[in-house]
């Protein structure tokens, strides 16, 4: 979910001190709650949900992504007669923390966590830990519309197997951007960039890691500059990494004076990264939502004539999901939503460009016609590709690799 | 009265510097970390950024003191007396609070290859239609920084050398010097500055210990890759992992040591002066009639005036634009969504900022008026050392102490919470509005009280009958100042309000971030909007409320 992370950045170390203290005190864990049973069937799940209240903890630095949000409490206050709560977090791994807390202060009941919304690293640790409830997905009715088949990256989350603890929600995916009023051939590949740099100095640049767009950046990079791309699946090997990434490290000191600022600045995050496609100080930016560049159109964030494309060799994707922690309050609550999250109408609707404009995880053919009907009228924008031009996906390396390489970065060019 | 203040503004600072010495020793018992160890202090060491960060913290740090010192000072003794002096005296209220995310915004636009200036004079600079690759701003020395600061610090400056002179009897010096062929700048500073240096040695230090550690300015002009030391630090305190949290305290410390450091160096710098300067002061030297310094000073308050207000009025310009591309010089279309489609969250913000800074502000009063009246009828004469003590929270980088401090909050079951803002907030406006209601208070003519006091009323009646309406000047205008403050305060309002409570300051920097200028814009207009209508107001009031009382106005 990173991906839709960039952008407003909120301190949030208080909320981690306040959480380091209450763990410290054993103060307001000592709250009696009643367990929330693992619902047994759909129907049980359903009949339990009922008046329950779910705390949503999920990422809160997007307006967009806000209102959907309220929108979908709306429709489940409605629907189900479940209260649902955002509780606008500025960094996952908050939430992440305090569940950790709770299970070390002996809380397994009635946890002040809910839902999350989660992928990537954080999932990793929080499966690894034993910090989540689960299987559920399997119980869920709206499961079977998933393309696991078309996206499996909804199955196989950075490596880590899904294993039904996690719901998927959205999609992720690299797409590059630029201005066809000043560009009209753009490079497709990492080798075709290089060469189009030297053509034209200052004119490119990426986000300064650890900033996750920009991380995705060497990620990707390294897809095409390595000779084993298996070793990605895997935590990086500390005897080999020197030498898998050797040939990055050769292609980003030849890349990087040729960059915006001849590579001694870079943009903080994709957003500043797209100020400069529109002030024109470069030619190419990208980002991980396919249907950001539409987006920034209609906020008159960047010029009517850009364009979205992807590499010929594939672009990295990944999906963001919900999960259940192991302690969550209201579990059938949070199991009814997770499925509406998931519903063609919460889809289609999150499809949307004006909206949010995140793509879907479903497999719109599998829906009835009324469902793909919902699909097939939202407007899809200029800039933006049809599925079929999104091209081949390249799966998330392990979470070991990004860290690892935005240090490396550091060293490298940070100085 | 004197206690409880003092307390209630110095507790949290020393508090917050211990508490953001224990980690940075390896003692964080929430952690678990019980043993004392220097490894945060070697991983910060081994940060590969550090050198870098350095460097630019140190060029942009010293540079912006150094420079808006010689401003400030070029500009008192080139222009003292004469008509254009006056009028800049009027202008230094709204040029000191304008907040400094608000004119870093602004500055940013106004000075990138693609900004503003660039564009205006777009047929003579850019090449094919582009922007020139200017490292500007963000450049690795941290020189646009250092010219956001030297904007912001020397009107600061500029103030603290006529409250000095107010107490001097300046006319009448400058005329024997003359009387004795002094040329006027030079009479100013041999004859006004060796007597005046003294009282600006608080504010230099403080100004020097701000630009060493400023974070808002620093994330909107400063180098980012590596960036500047307090900025660093402040990415390192965010880190979720709470790896960084050692290394970024062991930096919080580091930092102090670095002003601590430069303040020596300045003192160091003063006594060569000192020593230099004193065949030049004795040598008897007329120095020239000053027309040429006189022309320059002049030029220089024109640039520094109309850099400030065209980056405010870029920022009112993006407020009201839909779509503002390079190369053109106004916006392309025009847009009132940035102000109503903001709708919600705008007035949410706005209302935030208004409740904390009238909060803060009228504590603020209250504390000041309690500790110098309590002074005044107790006769007592407060010391040097007093003075050091205010000053305290403006020398002392908030990144060395905010940590620890919040902390503290957190342990008082305060944390995240309005009260814990206010009383972050106060902590930096307290210094600011008791110096500022000091002088007029101390210079209130006793005869005044004791009138009071023979005619048969009681301590409090001469206090609110007499006192507080010869003083309702002074009094407005240092509420306007501590208004103004903490209208501006981001590092305090991030860390106390746990991100929580979202401020002008915060979302101006935020939506910065987040490049949206259109948004950065409407905040940033909006939050140098609030001081200047504070200082309007404050200005007007005595002249409504005594309007058949000329003396008072």
């Amino acid at each position: 979910m990173a991906a839709t992370l960039t952008g407003v950045r909120m301190i949030s170390f208080t909320r981690r001190v306040a959480v380091l203290a209450l763990l410290l005190s054993g103060l307001g864990l000592g709250r009696a709650a009643l367990a929330d049973p693992a619902p047994a069937s759909w129907d049980q799940a359903l009949a339990q949900a009922k008046g329950e209240t779910v705390y949503f903890n999920a990422w809160g630095g997007d307006p967009k992504i806000n209102a959907y949000v309220s929108w979908a409490a709306e429709r489940v206050q409605a629907e189900y007669g479940v209260t649902l709560r955002q509780v606008k977090l500025s960094d996952t791994a908050e939430a992440v923390t305090r569940v950790l807390a709770e299970k070390t202060a002996g809380r397994s009941d009635g946890g002040s966590v809910d839902l999350i919304w989660i992928n990537g690293a954080n999932f990793a640790a929080m499966k690894r830990q034993g910090l989540l409830f689960g299987p559920f997905t399997q119980m869920l009715p709206n499961d079977a519309l998933v393309d696991v088949a078309g996206k499996p990256t909804t199955a196989v989350d950075f490596t880590v197997p899904v294993d039904g603890l996690e719901a998927p929600w959205g999609m992720a995916q690299i797409v590059f951007i630029y201005d066809s009023a000043r560009l009209q051939d753009p490079p497709r590949s990492m080798a075709a960039l290089l060469a189009w740099a030297e053509a034209h100095p200052g004119r490119f640049t990426y986000p300064a890691p650890p900033d996750f767009t920009g991380a995705t950046f060497l990620k990707q990079a390294l897809y095409e500059m390595t000779d084993d791309p298996a070793a990605l699946a895997k935590p990086v090997d500390e005897s080999g990494f020197a030498a898998a990434t050797a040939p990055l490290w050769r292609y980003l000191d030849k890349l990087n004076p040729l960059l915006w600022r001849h590579g001694q600045q870079f943009p903080q995050n994709s957003e500043a990264m797209r100020q400069l496609l529109d002030d024109g100080e470069i030619d190419i930016a990208f980002n991980f939502n396919p249907s950001e560049a539409s987006a920034a159109i209609a906020q008159g964030l960047l010029p009517p004539t850009v364009r979205s494309y992807v590499f010929d060799r594939g672009s990295i994707a990944n999906t963001h999901f919900v999960a259940i922690p192991f302690n969550a309050n209201a579990k059938a609550g949070a199991m009814v939503v997770a499925n509406f999250l998931m519903s063609p109408e919460a889809q289609a609707r999150k499809q949307d460009p004006a909206l949010w404009g995140d793509p879907t995880v479903l497999d719109v053919t599998k829906l009835d016609p009324a469902g793909r009907k919902l699909f097939a009228d939202l407007p899809l924008g200029a800039a933006t590709l049809p599925p079929e031009k999104l091209g081949r996906t390249l799966p998330e390396p392990d979470p070991s690799w990004m860290t690892r390489l935005a240090e490396e970065w550091r060293q490298h060019y940070a100085r | 009265m004197p206690a409880i203040t003092l307390a209630l503004f110095l507790l949290p600072v020393l508090a917050g510097l211990i508490g953001t010495l224990l980690p940075a020793l390896g003692l964080l018992p929430s952690l678990g970390d019980t043993r004392f160890s220097l490894r945060p202090f070697a991983r910060l060491f081994a940060a590969p950024e550090l050198p870098g960060a350095l460097a630019a913290t140190l060029v942009s740090g010293l540079l912006a003191t150094l420079l808006s010192f010689l401003t400030a000072l070029g500009l008192a003794a080139a222009l003292e007396g004469t008509r254009l002096f006056a009028w800049l005296r009027r202008l230094l209220a709204p040029l000191l609070a304008i907040p400094h995310a608000a004119l870093a915004i602004g500055f940013a636009f106004l000075v990138a290859p693609s900004g503003w200036l660039v564009r205006l004079a777009a047929p003579l600079v850019a090449s094919g239609g582009l922007p020139p690759d200017l490292p500007i701003p963000g450049d690795r020395l941290g020189l646009t920084l250092a010219a956001g600061l030297w904007l912001k610090e020397t009107p600061f400056l500029l103030l603290a050398i006529i409250a000095g002179t107010n107490q001097l009897p300046v006319a009448r010096f400058l005329d024997i010097a003359r009387s004795l062929g002094y040329g006027p700048a030079t009479a100013w500073l041999k004859i006004i500055l060796p007597v005046l240096y003294g009282q600006l040695r608080l504010p230099i230090y403080a100004v020097l210990a701000f630009s060493l550690s400023v974070v808002d300015m620093a994330l909107i002009l400063g180098p980012s890759t590596p960036p500047t030391l307090a900025t660093l630090l402040l990415a390192w305190f965010d880190d979720p992992s709470l790896e960084r949290l050692g290394p970024a305290a062991a930096g919080g410390m580091l930092q102090l040591l670095l002003v601590a450091a430069a303040i020596l160096l300045w003192r160091l710098g003063e006594l060569l002066i000192v020593l230099a300067a004193r065949a030049w002061l004795a040598g008897g030297g007329r120095g020239h009639a000053g027309v040429m310094s006189r022309l320059i000073a002049g030029a220089i308050a024109l640039l520094l005036f109309l850099l400030a207000s065209a980056s405010i009025l870029a920022l009112g310009l993006w407020s009201l634009a839909w779509r503002w591309p390079f190369p053109q010089r106004l916006p392309a279309s025009w847009s009132l969504g940035n102000w109503l489609g903001a709708g919600e969250g705008l007035g949410r913000v706005l209302a935030t900022s208004l409740l904390l800074a009238l909060a803060t502000a009228a504590i603020a009063l209250l504390l000041s008026l309690g500790c110098l009246e309590n002074e005044r009828r107790h006769g007592l004469h407060p010391t040097a050392r007093v003075l050091w003590l205010i000053y305290l929270p403006l020398l002392i980088p908030q990144i060395s102490f905010m940590f620890g401090m919040t902390a503290l909050l957190a342990w008082l079951g305060l944390e995240a919470s309005l009260a814990a803002l206010i009383w972050s907030h106060l902590v930096f406006v307290l210094p600011y509005v008791f110096l500022m209601l000091a002088d007029p208070y101390r210079a209130l003519d006793e005869r005044y009280r004791r009138a009071g006091l023979c005619l048969g009323a009681g301590e409090s009646r001469v206090f609110f009958a007499l006192t507080l309406p010869m003083l309702l000047r002074p009094v407005l205008l240092a509420a306007a100042v501590g208004f103004s403050v903490s209208i501006a305060l981001y590092l305090p309002t991030l860390f106390a309000g746990a991100g929580r409570f979202a401020t002008l300051t915060t979302e101006a920097v935020a939506a910065n971030a987040g490049a949206d200028r259109r948004l950065a814009g409407t905040y940033g207009f909006l939050q140098a909007a609030l001081p200047l209508i504070g200082f309007g107001l404050a200005l007007l009031a005595p002249r409504i409320a005594f309007r058949h009382r000329r003396g008072l106005r």
